[in-house]
């Protein structure tokens, strides 16, 4: 087979649905009102921005009122949780999360502790699933917010979001949910969720970068985490980045229009590429749970190599995906959701994500399963982790 | 990210394997941090006749252990043991800022290769 280019990072980011830029386009050149104006221009903007709202609003069964566009998912995140902790101070300065939460959250989280709040990061089990029970027994008088990601980014497991709904509902705590990776994979409504706040990502689910929009359940104390001109309806200031939300909307409308057929075709794909490496390479490891996981996500640890080498070699083949491996963080830890699942640090450095999307076909799968053993084969027998026994046995 | 240099030890590494009845053998780094280098020696009237490597790390780290393993080949011990780090990035020609502490891994396992053969040596 001769090189191509395939691209299998699409929890990195996804190409513009075609549909999406044609309706972002006029708002990149004609129609460059500021939403705030008066004037014709800004009207065609402010209706432009209103009919995105709508969509995204239908998409997650919510209210127009109770979406506000941001600059990211990042920001979305950052804004339910300090907006949340900040506005309800009074009553308390607990939060419960999760060990493997986006840094989004993380990182918010460890800033609102130097900040004088307390952050319960509770543990996972092998496969990534947050146990229901341990975010109720977190819970203390003093507990203003749970955060749990809807679905995780690096392996793919799906946490039971709509249980720890009920548990917050009847704690009377708000509960947000990072749905990122979630949107277009997963049917999401707010109300059967029983979330307060959610946030999504465009470019995720193929609409532009550098917009995201949150949730916020109408009744929610929530603080401004932007504070300016008054836009979003005070909430979030900035003149609006309108060909951006107009992309937003429409990206929202295909990946809710389109959701069963999508999650069939990434299904079809994912398990072939799952059972096609257990098949073919041994000493494998599937992070994340089996069958509660993303139909785009897969995730292997490849014993005794190492990611980043792992990466290089597959792009030389022209594929392009992503590791947990410290050497593509710049850090000297590999991933933090690997280890909160157990994995040792060397397997954890193994690993490789594979996350599919719409322009991936089952001819992809099949080159990355031409190709992928013999780099494995190559890089193990570089390894000093990897002996090969006598009699074709492999061990350790 | 890597230069030409790096991706051509990277991609067809020189000196790569084990030497079953080695003079000196040196491992460092740990699987903790992802990198750990496995350098097999030669000795013969005090030069390095014959050298090889395993390393479970990333592609400079790759790239490292088989670059040093082509400028040690062939030289007095004394020689070997003044390499440094810097000496490896030098001859790859440069590694990103994170990447620097493969180099020092290099010379490590270098070193500590020759420390284990004057040790079996001395016995």
């Amino acid at each position: 087979m001769e090189k191509r280019r395939i691209y299998v990072d699409n929890s990195a980011t996804t190409p513009i649905h075609p549909q999406v830029l044609e309706e972002m386009m006029p708002y990149l050149t004609e129609s460059y009102g500021n939403p705030s104006s008066i004037h014709f221009f800004g009207r065609e903007a402010r209706k432009a921005m209103d009919k995105a709202r709508e969509r995204v609003a239908l998409g997650l069964g919510a209210k127009t009122e109770e979406i506000y566009f941001t600059g990211s998912g990042t920001e979305a995140d950052n804004w339910a949780v300090k907006g949340v902790a900040f506005a309800n101070k009074k009553k308390g300065n607990h939060i419960i999360t999760t060990k493997i939460e986006h840094h989004a959250i993380l990182h918010t989280c460890e800033y609102l502790e130097k900040q004088g709040f307390d952050v319960t990061y509770l543990d996972v089990d092998e496969y990534g699933l947050v146990n229901p029970d341990d975010v109720e027994n977190a819970i203390n008088d003093r507990t203003i917010l749970i955060s749990v990601m809807f679905a995780n980014n690096e392996i793919g497991t799906i946490q039971p979001i709509e249980e720890i709904g009920k548990i917050a509902k009847e704690r009377a705590v708000y509960f947000h949910t990072d749905a990122v990776q979630a949107m277009g994979n997963v049917d999401i409504n707010v109300d059967k969720l029983g979330v307060d706040l959610l946030s999504i990502s465009g470019h995720k689910i193929m609409g532009p970068k550098g917009i995201g929009a949150l949730y916020v359940r109408k009744g929610t104390r929530i603080d401004n985490l932007i504070h300016g001109g008054a836009q979003e309806r005070k909430r979030r200031s900035g003149t609006e980045n309108v060909a951006a939300v107009v992309g937003m909307g429409k990206a929202v409308q295909l990946a809710v229009e389109n959701l069963d057929q999508h999650v069939r075709k990434m299904t079809y794909l994912r398990d072939a590429l799952i059972d096609g490496i257990k098949e073919r390479i041994p000493h494998v490891r599937l992070n994340g749970h089996p069958s509660q996981r993303l139909a785009n996500n897969v995730n292997f640890s490849f014993e005794f190599v190492e990611g980043e080498a792992l990466l290089l070699s597959l792009d030389m083949e022209g594929i392009a995906a992503s590791s947990g491996s410290a050497c593509t963080s710049g850090s000297l830890d590999p991933s933090h959701v690997l280890l909160a699942i157990g994995l040792s640090h060397e397997t954890a450095h193994g690993s490789l994500r594979m996350s599919l999307g719409e322009i991936n076909t089952r001819e992809d799968i099949d080159y990355i399963l031409d190709k992928l053993p013999a780099i494995v084969e190559k890089l193990r027998a570089l390894s000093p982790l990897f002996k090969q026994c006598e009699g074709g046995k492999v061990s350790v | 990210m890597y230069n030409e240099t790096v991706m051509e030890h990277f991609t067809n590494p020189r000196n790569v394997g084990e030497i079953e009845d080695a003079d000196g053998v040196g491992e460092v780094g740990s699987p903790q941090c992802g990198d750990i280098m496995k350098i097999f020696l030669k000795v013969e009237d005090n030069i390095i006749k014959d050298i090889k490597f395993k390393t479970f790390g990333c592609a400079s780290a790759i790239a490292s252990s088989s670059i040093m393993t082509e400028m040690v080949k062939g030289r007095t011990i004394e020689e070997a043991l003044a390499l440094t780090n810097k000496d490896v990035v030098d001859a790859l020609g440069g590694l990103p800022p994170a990447k620097v502490h493969c180099s020092v891994l290099a010379e490590q396992a270098i070193r500590a290769a020759i420390e284990d053969y004057r040790a079996k040596r001395g016995k």
